[in-house]
């Protein structure tokens, strides 16, 4: 247990020391600015806003759950590129840098030190990721007076889909060069995100395949079907036109959630650091 | 007792490649030995397979009796790779904490100093890796090897990227750690370092044992030169014991002798024949 905290502490020094942390951390705050001024100036505007008479759609609701799921798509791309680069190179770049050989001969293990580098990357993506989600969150409350019907929830989802993305990329890290690795994860995350799309699209058009091609997508890659839970957790209380209006909006489409998701990807987390540890032990360094 | 390091019929292929073809090598407890032999020889490679990095193809490995890469093994093995790097924010002092904490070793302060002190670093405790020269790191690499005082040292070039004082440092170092008890194989391309400080010297050439022995045994006589009146002479493959003989008979032949030398190979000549003056 020692060595697994040795280990995590290490990559989270890492991760501190590098630029790449300040680089995100700059990106957060331009992107938290920018979000102020965008409820600012929507929620100015919607007095002006007057759904048709007796049409029972809450303007307010509909404008603070479509902002606020554009965000959390936002804060699960900062937390994405965070994962990445804290974890891209733990195997192979480390290896070719010559930083992974040091530690590899120590009486620790390969599986413990794939596992603490992966507990060291959740341990600052998962709470920078709740830290913007609430601070987000608190934005479009506090400017607009809406709150999500779920507050935890969604938050600790995409925490998790975090996770998945870390463990996917430190499992590509075995067995790829850094670069190829993160071009890799990023491809595999844009794939995620572009099949969310395809489903909000397939609904907008009734077209079943579309929809069923999206749900396969987002169950081979978990993190976005915890993505897509999450932005249905936003308004799963809200009924009538204003709950329909927001099922078709770009990003707060979700077809995708439930337990059954959830249990899927911790099982499917499991298994990819399983796959990973696997390819670890048999590597030559 | 045993071995430190014993290694029998090991044998390692990457691909087409074969790096390793059943080498056969013991390192005693309190030995030194030097590993010599051309690059791509399978030096590194017999060295990683010992310390768990690489996964033998056939044969074995042992470190003190317990199979080599296991973690028990890897207990008794302090290692520095031939290319290694440390973090560059971490200080001289920070990295041997972190291996301290990573080996479980309890020497706290005291053992970090005295290891600081050893590889003439104990001016650098506070200074960070990314503000160290390369010798600086390497020696910090050596240091960061003997943490929890493991029974054997595997040490990939740990001279190369170091000055004269730094080798000289190094080679103290390992003269030191010899009268500690501890093993030692040292894989490096100077051969007289290795001279120096080796009580055996192994030669690699192309996965194989090509030559063992002590360095004496390997630098051996290639012959006594007798200068005369009559000129220089050489008996060719003569050894000193043969000297007194040599020149009783000369001067019985009524030849005034004035100077007497034996000739002996150096480890130079004796890797460059073994070798074959290959390189790659």
């Amino acid at each position: 247990m020692s060595s697994v905290l040795t280990i995590a502490g290490y990559g989270l020094r890492e991760a501190l020391r590098r630029k790449v942390f300040a680089v995100v951390l700059l990106l957060t705050v331009g992107f938290l600015v920018l979000f102020w001024l965008a409820n600012h100036f929507l929620f100015q505007n919607i007095a002006n806003i007057s759904p048709p008479v007796g049409s029972g759609i809450d303007a307010r609701a509909f404008a603070g759950a479509t902002i606020f799921g554009l965000s959390m798509f936002g804060t699960l791309f900062l937390g994405v590129v965070l994962a990445i680069f804290l974890t891209l190179g733990v195997v192979r770049g480390d290896a070719e840098r010559g930083l992974l050989q040091p530690l590899i001969v120590r009486p620790v293990g390969r599986v413990t030190l794939l596992v603490a580098r992966w507990l060291g990357a959740v341990a600052v993506c998962a709470p920078y990721v709740g830290a913007v989600y609430v601070a987000t969150m608190l934005i479009t409350g506090l400017t607009g007076h809406w709150w999500p019907d779920h507050v935890v929830v969604p938050g600790v989802e995409l925490a998790a889909a975090v996770a998945v993305v870390a463990a996917l990329s430190l499992l590509g890290s075995v067995f790829l060069t850094s670069t190829a690795n993160g071009i890799a994860v990023f491809m595999i995350f844009g794939a995620g995100l572009v099949a969310g799309l395809l489903g909000t699209v397939g609904h907008e058009l009734s077209s079943h395949q579309l929809e069923r091609a999206a749900k396969i997508a987002a169950w081979l890659l978990p993190f976005e079907a915890l993505y897509q839970d999450g932005l249905r957790q936003l308004t799963s209380d809200t009924t009538g036109l204003t709950g329909f209006l927001l099922e078709l909006g770009p990003f707060g489409g979700a077809y995708t959630g439930g337990n059954s998701v959830r249990l899927w990807a911790a099982a499917y987390l499991l298994l990819v650091i399983a796959v990973a540890a696997f390819g670890f032990t048999r590597r030559d360094l | 007792m045993a071995a430190a390091l014993a290694v029998r019929g090991l044998a390692k292929r990457y691909g087409s490649v074969e790096a390793l073809a059943g080498v056969d090598l013991e390192v005693r407890e309190g030995e030194l030995v030097g590993l010599l032999g051309p690059n791509g020889a399978g030096k590194s490679t017999l060295v990683k397979i010992a310390c768990g990095l690489v996964r033998a193809s056939r044969g074995s490995a042992e470190i003190c009796g317990l199979a080599a890469g296991s973690r028990e093994a890897r207990r008794s093995v302090g290692y520095l790779a031939e290319l290694f790097r440390f973090p560059g924010w971490y200080s001289a002092d920070e990295v041997l904490q972190l291996h301290q904490q990573l080996t479980a070793s309890t020497g706290g302060a005291n053992e970090r100093h005295e290891l600081l002190r050893l590889v003439g670093l104990a001016d650098a405790r506070g200074r960070r890796v990314e503000e160290m020269s390369k010798g600086m790191q390497q020696r910090l690499g050596v240091a960061q090897a003997l943490i929890g005082s493991p029974p054997l040292l595997l040490l990939d070039e740990p001279t190369s990227a170091l000055d004269p004082v730094g080798r000289r440092t190094v080679r103290e170092l390992l003269e030191e750690l010899r009268s500690r008890g501890i093993s030692v194989l040292l894989n490096s391309h100077l051969l007289s370092e290795i001279e120096l400080v080796c009580d055996r010297v192994a030669i690699l050439l192309r996965g194989r044992l090509v030559a063992e022995g002590s360095p004496a045994e390997l630098a051996r006589s290639r012959g006594v030169e007798i200068e005369t009146d009559d000129g220089t002479r050489l008996f060719e493959g003569a050894s000193r014991e043969e000297t007194p003989r040599l020149v009783g008979e000369l001067v019985a032949a009524g030849r005034k002798v004035y100077g007497v030398r034996v000739l002996t190979s150096t480890l130079e000549e004796t890797y460059l024949e073994a070798v074959g003056g290959e390189t790659s």
